[in-house]
């Protein structure tokens, strides 16, 4: 099951500019919930904040609450520890290129020592099945590698490795950006189900995927968070003027 | 426009003027000419090792010691033995600390102590190879007392560190950080990631640096002279005195007899055939667990 997403006078840095100022919003469980906003607004920094990704870059730094449930993100949890229970799509698809499909699929359990063959053959079968791609490598799976799949493919497989993990919570940063429309069906598709397992924030430069995929919806500009409102709303009756010139296309 | 489309396919119509064909086929044959210019001295030193050495070698040359002067035959047995055992030596000192390094530089070195360590593996590259054997000489020889295998293995490692330091920094670089982030997103530890991800993307290129390495200290003689020293017999104590192909060719070759001239020939051959050997060994061995379609 999922859980909820708190976050509280969120702040992020590079080095010493600024990235986010005092983001405070929730994310319910088990929903999808959008982030839109211009480029270089901070969307990104933001997902990767959830997860400390975000201080894996040289002096990058965050203070502020987030909370997963009951974990507290920022207080008293490693941040390894955190990033087994928020799985994390990127941008482009990653696959480990020199590991086979099952390796990668398997491979967050296996480098954290988990060694059960019988189960990991489970584990592997159910997160294809549930990224919609077993059928398509299932005679392959340890013959070609990762990067061997076309980019649709790909990306379902880093969804597919996220899931292996079981996490509560879905973050995807603009998952579907390199990827072309049947490849961006599929993936979409598949958000609608996995809401049912798992909580999930998508970052997306499409207007029309957000209104797709997620309940809610938050508008990002400049570092700072806009309005966060059910999706129909935001893209039919913003209250912010921002919000409105935004979505219908007068910049950005 | 329509004014472009029509240039343009004026521009793509038009015949090619002789003047571009005949450039293009200049360039294509210059760079054929270097290629040529390229494996031209190493098929002539093969070739030529060939010729003047193929004579020599016979069963008895790869199994039996060598002669005394003046009797004929006898072999070069123990120093093939010894040059393998001393590049054991140096590849067991040499290949860990440079792949530590390279991957410390990669991963941890984008400070100025990372850069002092690239600037010092850098000029121990340039280092000439005798000064290399009076280091190990002063380091090993003198302490154990006596030449030694160790010594010899001491100054070869020394002189394979650089070269593996930096060609494994440099192809770690070059593994994106999209599939460190992978790793780093599902919860791995940042060492685990280094070694199990990282390295392991990066291990074709790495090998080769160690192959690289490897070839370039399997000929040397000068860094030998004074730390193994050579040997006439067999010897397979790591604190021994130990014969290496190099030693034996050098001192066959600059000595006064016909028979011993022709015999440093076919180490020489023997050198060469071993190294490509040891080297194609490895690069079949690492290649046999890649997957279809791994870059």
């Amino acid at each position: 099951m999922g859980v909820g997403i708190k976050v509280e006078k969120l702040n992020a840095w590079f080095g010493r500019t600024q990235a986010l100022y005092d983001i405070t919003m929730e994310a319910p469980a088990n929903h999808a919930t959008a982030i839109i906003g211009p480029s270089g607004c901070g969307k990104s920094t933001f997902v990767r904040c959830l997860n400390r990704m975000h201080e894996t870059v040289p002096e990058a730094r965050a203070t502020g609450g987030v909370k997963i449930g009951e974990l507290d993100v920022y207080n008293g949890t490693s941040a390894v520890q955190i990033r087994r229970r928020i799985g994390m799509v990127f941008q482009k698809p990653n696959p480990f290129p020199t590991m086979s499909i099952y390796d990668n699929v398997a491979a967050g359990l296996k480098l954290n020592g988990f060694h059960d063959h019988a189960r990991l053959d489970e584990i592997v079968e159910r997160s294809l099945k549930l990224s919609a791609l077993w059928d398509e490598v299932k005679d392959t799976l340890r013959k070609k590698s990762g990067a061997s799949l076309s980019g649709g493919q790909q990306q379902r497989l880093c969804i597919a490795r996220a899931l292996a993990v079981e996490p509560q919570v879905l973050l995807m940063d603009e998952p579907c950006s390199a990827l072309d429309p049947i490849s961006t069906g599929k993936i979409e598709e598949l958000i609608f189900q996995l809401k049912e397992k798992f909580t999930i924030v998508i970052v997306t430069h499409n207007m029309q995927q957000a209104s797709r995929v997620a309940e809610f919806t938050g508008f990002f500009l400049l570092g700072k968070l806009i309005e966060l409102d059910k999706t129909e709303k935001i893209f039919t009756t913003p209250s912010d003027k921002r919000t409105e010139d935004y979505i219908t296309g007068r910049f950005g | 426009m329509p004014e472009t489309a029509s240039a343009n396919s004026e521009v793509a119509t038009a015949p090619i003027s002789l003047w571009r064909r005949g450039s293009d086929l200049l360039a294509t044959a210059a760079a054929a000419a270097a290629v040529v210019l390229v494996l031209l001295p190493l098929g002539a030193v093969f070739g030529y090792l060939v010729y003047k050495g193929i004579g020599s070698i016979n069963w008895a040359f790869l199994t039996q010691t060598p002669k005394p002067v003046g009797e004929a035959g006898g072999g070069m047995a123990n120093a093939i033995a010894g040059s393998a055992f001393i590049l054991l030596i140096a590849s067991v000192i040499g290949v860990p600390i440079g792949i530590g390094a390279g991957i410390y530089l990669a991963e941890y070195g984008r400070n100025q102590f990372g850069n002092v360590i690239r600037f010092t593996a850098d000029v121990l590259n340039g280092v000439p190879s005798i000064v290399v054997g009076i280091v190990a000489y002063a380091i090993v020889v003198l302490t154990q007392g006596h030449f030694s295998a160790l010594a010899g293995g001491v100054a070869l490692a020394i002189m394979m560190i650089p070269t593996i330091t930096r060609t494994t920094e440099e192809m770690l670089l070059l593994v994106p950080n999209a599939v460190r982030e992978a790793a780093y997103g599902l919860g791995v530890s940042r060492w685990r990631t280094t070694l199990s991800i990282t390295l392991r993307t990066a291990t074709s290129g790495v090998i080769t640096g160690v192959m690289l390495a490897f070839a370039r200290v399997a000929g040397e003689t000068a860094p030998l002279l004074f730390t193994a020293f050579g040997n006439q017999y067999w010897n397979w104590k790591i604190n021994q005195p130990t014969a290496a192909l190099s030693l034996q060719i050098f001192s066959y070759a600059i000595s006064p007899f016909d028979e011993w001239h022709r015999q440093a020939w076919a180490g020489a051959l023997i050198l060469i055939v071993l190294i490509v050997a040891a080297v194609s060994a490895v690069r079949i061995v690492a290649g046999r667990g890649m997957l279809k379609g791994a870059n």
